[in-house]
């Protein structure tokens, strides 16, 4: 009952801010921040080590109620290793959320957070759902709060950017749902049972040509979210426009959907034509690298550059996925997290630039370390973590990805290695126009609030932490990684590959 | 008093058709407008007067009558529709009425 | 004693972390005590720790002390574990050591100066990182403190970040060193592949059974740690960007960009050395790309005026005599030139540091002169130095390292002659640059007077430089000077007692004395009356801009990249989603014209769409 309370809870919450606030303003948020501590706290009792009782091996917890019996839709959620990383990151960031807007967003109070807490169950849910109907239920959900916060509390072009937006996550899900239900009916046609079941669909047998096009509708799906180069470009606009609470969420959590649902879906329900795919995804991966890089290095909005250096620091993540081994699977997964961290921060810290000198242009900022020495340190800091410095989290991410992808395919390391260059070019630009130079009398900004301090402390002790022992993330991800093993177990050409280099 | 041909009927009701339509496309006056729709209607219930009166059936006339209701119909909702734009706009230019263009 | 070890880098980090946690709370003398004292502590222990270790003959008890186990992914286990063998231990001492004593003159270098917290914490961080690259068992471990020495490099370059052009310095060195860095980094993706495992001895032992000497593999992966070597030694074709990190406030420049970061390349290859010897290709490319270095730069500080950028060029020539000697399997005088080298060079550029703050940060050489008179104690120093660096014969530590070095080259065969020949003209090089630096600032007609007194703070790590300037040499004589083999000693066990000097020639010995002498001779016939005679040609301007390295990685890398993102500011792809957008609302326009809102209009249509409707039933 646990994981249903996951979910029901902040959208509970979000009714109740909903109502309170019209009173009160601060009430809405402590409603959501009280609803996520008592996630908190339910996520934290399922984290402990307890062996589950009759789950298969790698499942922590599991919920299953019917809701359409007689199309084989049923309420059923299931949680991992994977499922619960992403979940603390989820709760963790979207804490941070609610903290960094406290003072910030003035207009609406009530409903931003019922935005807010809607989204996050939303996202709470994909990655706990596992009918792929109510998988794509939630996919749905967490849209269109996140729709309204860009559109209702962005900037100035913010309609554009949430129409943008809403268009091609609502376009790709569309193939989604097609690729499920063609994926149910292949699998009535052979086994002549109609489900949505994920694990009754994982070994559906169906022709090569069948798999590819599904592979594809799910893939397009999460390359969108991801985002995975030619699908990228809402991306930009969309982090732009959306306030700082909603660039934290876009970059921290709605991106990792993606790369959460090619790792749980795209590859186990189709490993061959997954397998076959493998040229293209890792060409592509290598492309979103560079392509965001370079597109990184030319940009003069400071969110524009840290949205792009998401595109190229989330090609890793794809290249790690379909690198498809132990260890580059490890490195996306850490990459994941380090980089929903880290370019949470800078996003926070941007932010705040923002809404102290009204500008983002980092051609009328500079010298802002005369200022805030501070605030500016707190910013290099999570710079030089984006551009993967050793010792902090994206580094591990980044190194164990490549050293999978090695494994791969050595031409797809070395360009990927060359990207980390040009993240150094991007972060230190960004890090020489925005801090240093001559003070700036347009540009003088005060040190961080409170509870800026108090989540940027926090932040920095998290990157920190991963980058000098990944262990306990990598223990927690480490079952539902192995146990992608026999699932794609027609995907033993890959791992055979993967191990062919190891005998020298 | 000869009986009229229906070919002639019918082709005195399509000149008075065109001549209305002409009217509702050129007049920009709403008034004559509505008048000119008077016009095409009562050449629509000629034809269906000589029609009848061809085919020997009363059918023709009926419809002549339904014509008659539908033309006074249209003419008291036409008329209310006009003096309204008249008092919100004071004017009776058909276009100046154009704010539902898309 | 052993576990002791691990505070050795740890309280420079320490100190670092708390000096920028509480800046501002300490005052400047809490700043002052906390960060040179740390490295002072750190020096101190390194020291008791040398003394704990070193045994009959100098040799050293190696020991590991595993700290915690970093990760475990199946196989792939790196550990955070810190090595101590003879090479480390020297590496340590040197750090440790001159790092105090640079800490100590920065103290009063950097008086007043609005960031000395923050020059503190970086110069800490830098010490701590430096520690763990060379005390890493694990290449990754090693890659940590690689990046890490990186980034120290770029906050100190950029120190004074006021000024656009210190952040562009900052910036190319960081990125420069980051493109060897991604050779590196995937040399540590094939060895990591290979053997499935990073950590060095273990590395090394699998490489010497599995791979064969000469083979593809060794020197695929040989060669991309040279790589990664280069870029961090600024050497061909990756030097560029040292003598521009001169941007850097002195002290800066003596630590990390003369005595130890900048060693780092020689460091790795010295620590992988197994590796190294499976690929003689490797090995040659090694040692001709150390010989052109050496001779290009020296020739490029002949012209320089800029009393930072002389040192500089003579940094990057001097690593190219690393380099060669690593190119000829003389591994052992490479690190003793790598120790020497700290001395005089740290010592140089501290001294040249106590004449610039003294002329009111005139670097300018052609504005200096005649300092003799009103700086003798720096002069002095500045002329040891300078001894040490031209190997004055004899009684500076230079000439004893670099003996070693041109002794191995010319021990190695026909590629080692020339090798030697390389050196050789680069020893002469080398005297007749410093020299001519020498004569210039301290003799001749002064041309203005410097300020103030040099402190006991900036006087105390002169002296002990110059000191060890010239005694350093007594770590490791020739048979025919002596024989002493401290150094070999300590480095025997990593390196094995493979010895040079066997068959030793005296001709080339010899040879090799009278060159610097012959350099300075003709310094002091050029320059002995101050700045007289320059020879101002299309050469020199060459010269002077580092044979237009600059000129031609701009055209052919920055240029074109700067290119391809001005072209593409707006992202291409992008523009074909809102060509779409774009598409759809023209589309939308022109259908809308129809809808114009005119009744007559409608009518029209109306009445026309009837009589095409009729036309087609009647006439079809």
């Amino acid at each position: 009952m646990m994981l249903p309370a996951l979910i029901v809870i902040p959208l509970l919450a979000a009714l109740v801010a909903c109502l309170g606030g019209r009173t009160r303003a601060n009430w809405p948020r402590r409603v959501t921040v009280g609803a996520l501590l008592l996630d908190a706290l339910i996520l934290a009792e399922l984290t402990r080590p307890v062996p589950a009782i009759g789950l298969a091996p790698g499942w922590l917890a599991h919920f299953d109620a019917p809701w359409i019996p007689q199309l084989g839709i049923s309420l059923r959620l299931d949680m991992d290793g994977l499922s619960l990383l992403l979940l603390w990151l989820t709760l963790a960031l979207t804490l941070a959320s609610v903290a960094i807007s406290w003072r910030e967003v003035t207009a609406h109070v009530g409903f931003f957070h019922v935005c807010l807490l809607a989204t996050t169950a939303g996202i709470i849910g994909v990655f706990l759902a596992t009918d792929l109907f109510l998988f794509f239920f939630f996919w749905e959900i967490m849209l269109v709060p996140m729709y309204f916060l860009v559109a209702i509390w962005g900037h100035e072009r913010r309609v554009h950017a949430a129409i943008k937006f809403f268009l091609f996550t609502q376009g790709s899900g569309l193939l989604m749902l097609l690729a499920i239900f063609a994926l149910a009916f292949v699998h009535r046609q052979s086994t002549g049972e109609f489900t949505f079941d994920y694990f009754k669909l994982l070994h559906t047998p169906m022709s090569s040509g069948t798999g590819m096009l599904l592979m594809l509708g799910f893939f397009i799906a999460f390359a969108v979210k991801l985002p995975v180069v030619p699908f990228h470009s809402w991306l930009p606009d969309t982090h732009t426009q959306a306030p700082t609470a909603g660039s934290v969420l876009l970059a921290g959590i709605l991106l990792k959907t993606g790369a959460y649902g090619l790792i749980r879906f795209t590859i186990p329900l189709f490993p061959d034509a997954a397998h076959r795919f493998t040229p293209i995804a890792l060409a592509l991966g290598v492309l979103g690298i560079l392509y965001g890089a370079v597109l990184a290095i030319g940009q003069t909005d400071m969110k524009r550059l840290v949205a792009y250096s998401s595109v190229s620091h989330l090609g890793f993540v794809l290249l790690g996925i379909f690198a498809w081994n132990t260890l580059a699977l490890q490195g996306a997964v850490i990459q994941m997290i380090a980089h929903g961290i880290s370019t949470g921060a800078l996003f926070i810290l941007v932010g705040s630039v923002q809404d102290r000198l009204h500008t983002r242009d980092l051609r009328h900022l500079g010298g802002l370390w005369h200022g805030a020495p501070r605030f500016s340190a707190v910013f290099l800091f999570f710079a030089i973590a984006s551009l993967g410095l050793p010792g902090l989290g994206n580094f591990v991410g980044e190194f164990l990805t490549l050293l999978g992808t090695w494994r791969v395919s050595p031409p797809a390391a070395v360009l990927g290695a060359v990207g980390l260059v040009m993240a150094a070019v991007y972060a230190l630009l960004l890090v020489a126009r925005a801090l240093l130079g001559p003070a700036n009398p347009q540009a003088v900004m005060g040190e961080l609030s409170g509870r800026h301090r108090v989540t940027m402390a926090a932040m920095i002790v998290a990157i920190v932490a991963l980058g000098v022992y990944p262990q306990p993330v990598i223990d927690m991800a480490s079952p539902s990684l192995l146990h992608l093993g026999p699932l794609s177990a027609r995907a033993a050409p890959l791992l055979h590959l993967a191990s062919r280099q190891d005998q020298p | 008093m000869g009986a009229v041909a229906p070919a002639n009927a019918i082709l005195l009701a399509a000149i008075l058709f065109g001549l209305g339509l002409a009217g509702v496309l050129i007049r920009r006056n709403l008034i004559f407008m509505l008048m000119s729709i008077e016009v095409m209607l009562n050449a629509t219930g000629l034809a269906f007067v000589a029609g009848g009166a061809r085919w020997g059936q009363a059918d023709g006339q009926v419809m002549f009558l339904l014509v008659l209701t539908l033309a006074a119909a249209e003419i008291s909702v036409g008329l209310a529709l006009i003096l309204l734009l008249q008092t919100r706009r004071p004017t009776l230019d058909s276009d100046v009425g154009n704010r539902l263009k898309g | 004693m052993q576990q002791l070890l691990a505070l050795v880098p740890a309280l420079p980090l320490l100190a670092a972390v708390l000096l920028m946690l509480a800046a501002t709370r300490i005052g400047t003398n809490g700043v002052r005590i906390l960060g040179v004292g740390s490295v002072a502590l750190s020096a101190l222990l390194a020291c008791r720790i040398a003394v704990a270790q070193i045994g009959a003959g100098w040799a050293v008890q190696p020991f590991d002390v595993t700290l915690w186990h970093w990760m475990r992914i199946g196989d792939f286990a790196p550990d955070v574990t810190l090595h101590l063998d003879g090479l480390s231990l020297v590496m340590m001492l040197v750090i440790t050591v001159i790092g105090f004593l640079i800490h100590l003159y920065a103290s009063a270098y950097l008086d007043g100066d609005p960031g000395y917290a923050r020059f503190f914490a970086c110069m800490n961080l830098f010490v701590a990182a430096m520690l763990t690259l060379v005390l890493a068992n694990d290449l990754l471990l090693l890659y940590v403190g690689w990046e890490g020495v990186g980034l120290c490099s770029y906050l100190l370059i950029g120190f004074w970040y006021d000024d656009p052009a210190n952040g562009r310095a900052a910036r190319k060195a960081f990125i420069v060193t980051r493109v060897g860095d991604t050779a590196l980094i995937s040399g540590l993706f094939l060895l990591a592949t290979s053997f499935g495992t990073l950590s060095i001895p273990s590395l090394m032992q699998h490489a010497t059974t599995s791979w064969p000497i000469g083979t593809a593999m060794p020197t695929l992966a040989a060669f991309l740690l040279l790589g990664g070597a280069l870029g961090k030694s600024a050497q061909l074709p990756l030097q560029t960007w040292l003598v521009d990190a001169m941007a850097g406030p002195t002290p800066v420049s003596a630590l990390i960009h003369a005595a130890t970061m900048v060693t780092a390349g020689v460091y790795l290859i010295a620590r992988t050395h197994v590796l190294f010897a499976l690929a003689p290709d490797a090995l040659l490319v090694t040692g001709l790309i150390g010989a052109a270095t050496l001779l290009l730069s020296g020739a490029s500080a002949l012209v320089q005026t800029d009393i930072k950028r002389v040192l500089a060029y003579s940094t990057i020539s001097q690593i190219g005599y690393m380099f060669l000697a690593l190119g000829v399997g003389a591994w052992d005088a490479a690190i003793f030139h790598l120790v020497t080298h700290a001395f005089f060079k740290a010592l140089l550029f501290l001294a040249a540091g106590a004449v610039i703050l003294r002329m009111h940060h005139e670097q300018d050489i052609t504005r200096m002169g005649g300092l003799r008179t009103a700086m003798p104690g720096v002069f002095v120093v500045f002329a040891i130095g300078s001894a040490s660096l031209a190997a004055l014969p004899l009684v500076t530590a230079g000439f004893y390292s670099k003996e070693a070095i041109l002794g191995g080259a010319w021990d190695s065969g026909p590629s080692g002659r020339l090798l030697w020949c390389a050196g050789v003209v680069g020893a002469f090089l080398t005297a007749l640059y410093i020299f001519r630096l020498l004569f210039i600032v301290f003799l001749g007609e002064q041309h203005r007077h410097p300020h103030g007194v040099t402190g006991w703070r900036i006087g105390v790590p002169l002296g002990v430089l110059a000191i060890l300037a010239v005694v350093g040499g007594g770590l490791q004589t020739p048979a025919l000077l002596g024989g002493i083999a401290i150094m070999p000693g300590i480095l025997g066990g990593v390196f094995g007692s493979a010895s040079h000097e066997g068959a030793l020639a005296l001709l080339p010995l010899v040879l090799a004395s009278l060159v610097p002498l012959a350099g300075i001779a003709l310094a002091w016939r050029w320059y002995g009356g101050g700045l007289a005679s320059r020879f101002e040609t299309q050469f020199t301007g060459l010269l002077l801009r580092g044979w237009d390295f600059d000129r031609a990685y701009d055209r052919m890398i920055v240029q074109p990249l700067m290119w391809l993102v001005r072209v593409n500011h707006h992202d291409i792809v992008d523009s074909f989603y809102e060509g779409l957008g774009k598409l759809a609302q023209r589309t939308h326009a022109g259908l809308s014209l129809s809808e114009n809102g005119r009744v007559r209009w409608y009518a029209g249509w109306l009445a026309a769409g009837s009589v095409a409707a009729l036309a087609i039933a009647v006439l079809s």
